[in-house]
């Protein structure tokens, strides 16, 4: 009873103890699951951003140190030097990180809206059907060819 | 300290590799905030010439086997980011500057048939973004860094490939799907940075290779390891992560997929070296067993289903593409190798492979200035009519195919030396059978060319669209014959990374 007692608080410590972690997985695989799974260009922008979240997620997971405050100077600056703070680092990475997200999701929108203009349509398997069909009709010597 | 800083500012030769990457992207906003074309072009053609004068000099001075380093503003690493330039990356950065020199000459005439004028500016813009990119990827010494820049020209390409749409509006999906492709490719390859800082503290790629020996075999390190393969196996186009390739480089403008092909991939190729050989230890198990059981047969499969794809292409930009594919997969089969005569085949091929494909693409692009039409059957008898680019091409083509006394032929046989150094003889006749097939599909194009009638209304482009092209295709052959700039300095780089 006591041993599977023990079992049972080693492994609850071992997903409690790793939590960031557990979510960082559960968002990064649920946002790959999306870009993958999903026709509509804007829900595949969607699940890209939820993909990159879980990352940023990560970083300032490890940057955390238990019991660590945000790392400002000024506590130095009042003469306090055994102050203990999170590891700045990740959280500066992932600030960059987040700016080349954005970038990401403004031109892929962006490019949303000028595939929209085009095909007036925002669902992959439209699209690729359009595709095929102005394909094979211009083409109708190339028969062999199948175009991907 | 005062005159410590005044010393530094006076020698500009002390920060050639910073000057390297900042001077082009300190040129595109400037062109942007101009707006006009001729200045944008004269603009973006002078810092190309920049960039290839500094790479130029960057390898002479490391031709003898010195590293140079530079620190980002004074900070010394592991604090601040360390930019190091060896005989591995100024190889990268010379081909990267003379191919972007040469496709900006060539896009001064050939862009205009492709992209709208008032688009122009922007083009250039964000061509010399991409650039820089390119360059900063390869000179930065820091992993963060790497990924920074590499996200810098990921998205410029992205904007690159969509251009093609005003000719083929097919272009746009092709950039969408190369955006979510390359995006996750880069964040799986972000991960992967975050599993080696959680292990060893530190982003300075020197740095981590010490911490990381002292660590030993650690999972966490591992796990990384496998992130950043995976994230660079998407941006270099590893076959089954290469589904973005084909289309991308077929529906960009022509300037922009002969750039494409000849440095994207070979740079995000060039990371993965870097990382094995100096970050990771490539001696522990994990590493040479990825390479060796999933690496090699990989580029295996590359080699030989790259090449019959090819054969049954009727686009010729599709075709190249898969040609391209099947190159890459020469690559990472020499890279698999973990050798010296392995790594040095695999850097002498990403050079001449780099010309080689420029060249090829190039000439299809003057083809199709003409023909306004990227399927074989538009080329009809366009050896007689243009027969300065179509000699060019069978230049270009011999070389892709690995003929004696073109560039092609250098890089193949070390390839095969290399593997039959190692003792894979299987995987040497693997190499003979895709070449064999590139005869195919190169001859099929060289017949339509030559052996049909001259059609009337194609005549031979201007001095203008057709020099670039003959530079290129002369590169292939002097590569070809004098393998001192290439060889030698793989051969020093390959010793330096090990």
């Amino acid at each position: 009873m006591t041993m599977s007692g023990d079992m049972d608080s080693y492994y609850l410590s071992f997903i409690y103890g790793h939590l960031p972690y557990w979510l960082f997985i559960i968002l990064m695989l649920s946002g790959l699951f999306i870009v993958v799974s999903r026709g509509n260009l804007i829900k595949k922008i969607v699940g890209l951003n939820i993909f990159q979240t879980s990352v940023f997620m990560f970083y300032i997971s490890i940057g955390k140190i238990s019991g660590g405050t945000a790392p400002i100077l000024l506590d130095k600056a009042a003469g306090k030097t055994d102050v203990l703070y999170s590891n700045p680092l990740p959280h500066v990475l992932i600030l960059t990180a987040i700016v080349v997200g954005i970038a990401t999701t403004a031109l892929g929108l962006a490019l949303i809206i000028r595939i929209r203009e085009e095909y007036n349509t925002i669902e992959e398997d439209e699209i690729l059907e359009m595709d095929t069909q102005a394909y094979r009709a211009k083409n109708k010597d190339n028969a062999f060819e199948i175009e991907t | 300290m005062a005159s410590e800083i005044k010393q530094t500012v006076l020698h500009l030769s002390d920060h050639l590799p910073i000057l390297q990457v900042v001077v082009p992207m300190l040129i595109a906003p400037i062109i942007v905030i101009f707006n006009n074309r001729l200045i944008a072009w004269l603009l973006s053609f002078f810092g190309t010439i920049i960039c290839l004068i500094i790479s130029v000099a960057l390898m002479w001075a490391t031709a003898d086997g010195s590293v140079l380093t530079y620190f980002l503003g004074g900070w010394v690493p592991p604090v601040g980011i360390e930019y190091r330039i060896d005989a591995a990356n100024s190889i990268l950065l010379f081909l990267i500057s003379v191919i972007s020199v040469i496709v900006m000459f060539f896009s001064s005439n050939a862009l205009i048939s492709e992209v709208p004028k008032e688009k122009h500016t922007l083009f250039y813009a964000c061509f010399l973004l991409c650039l820089t990119g390119l360059l900063g990827v390869v000179a930065t010494a820091d992993i963060f860094n790497v990924f920074v820049f590499l996200e810098i020209s990921s998205l410029s390409t992205y904007v690159l490939v969509a251009q093609g749409s005003y000719v083929d509006r097919r272009a746009l999906s092709a950039s969408f799907n190369y955006l979510i492709m390359g995006t996750i490719g880069a964040t799986f390859f972000v991960i992967g940075i975050g599993f080696i800082y959680m292990a060893t503290g530190s982003l300075n790629m020197m740095d981590i290779s010490e911490r990381a020996l002292e660590l030993g075999n650690n999972r966490t390190i591992q796990a990384g390891f496998a992130f950043i393969i995976v994230g660079m196996g998407l941006k270099l186009a590893m076959v089954p992560l290469h589904i973005w390739l084909p289309n991308a480089y077929s529906f960009a403008p022509t300037v922009v997929t002969c750039f494409l092909a000849a440095t994207a991939t070979k740079v995000a190729l060039y990371v993965l070296i870097r990382f094995v050989f100096s970050v990771f230890n490539y001696q522990y198990g994990f590493v040479s067993e990825i390479f060796l059981f999933l690496l090699m047969p990989l580029g295996i499969i590359a080699m030989i289903v790259g090449s019959v794809i090819a054969i049954f292409k009727q686009n010729l930009k599709k075709l190249l593409a898969y040609s391209s594919l099947a190159q890459i997969g020469y690559m990472v089969l020499g890279l698999s190798l973990l050798s010296e005569k392995g790594l040095s085949a695999s850097l002498v091929h990403m050079v001449n492979h780099g010309f080689t494909k420029a060249a090829l693409f190039m000439a299809l692009g003057a083809f199709i200035i003409n023909t306004k039409n990227p399927y074989l059957s538009s080329i009809k008898g366009l050896g007689k009519a243009m027969p300065l680019t179509s000699a060019a091409f069978v230049v270009g083509g011999l070389s892709l195919i690995g003929v004696p006394g073109t560039a092609g032929f250098i890089s193949k046989w070390l390839l095969i030396e290399a593997v039959l150094e190692a003792g894979y003889w299987v995987v040497a006749v693997a190499i003979l059978v895709s070449s064999l097939f590139a005869v195919i599909y190169i001859w099929k194009i060289v017949e339509v060319l030559y052996f049909n009638e001259k059609p009337e209304n194609h005549g031979e482009l201007s001095f203008y669209l057709v020099s670039p092209i003959w530079i290129l295709a002369l590169f292939c052959i002097f590569l070809g014959l004098n393998t001192g700039l290439t060889v030698d300095i793989a051969n020093m780089a390959a010793e330096i990374l090990f």
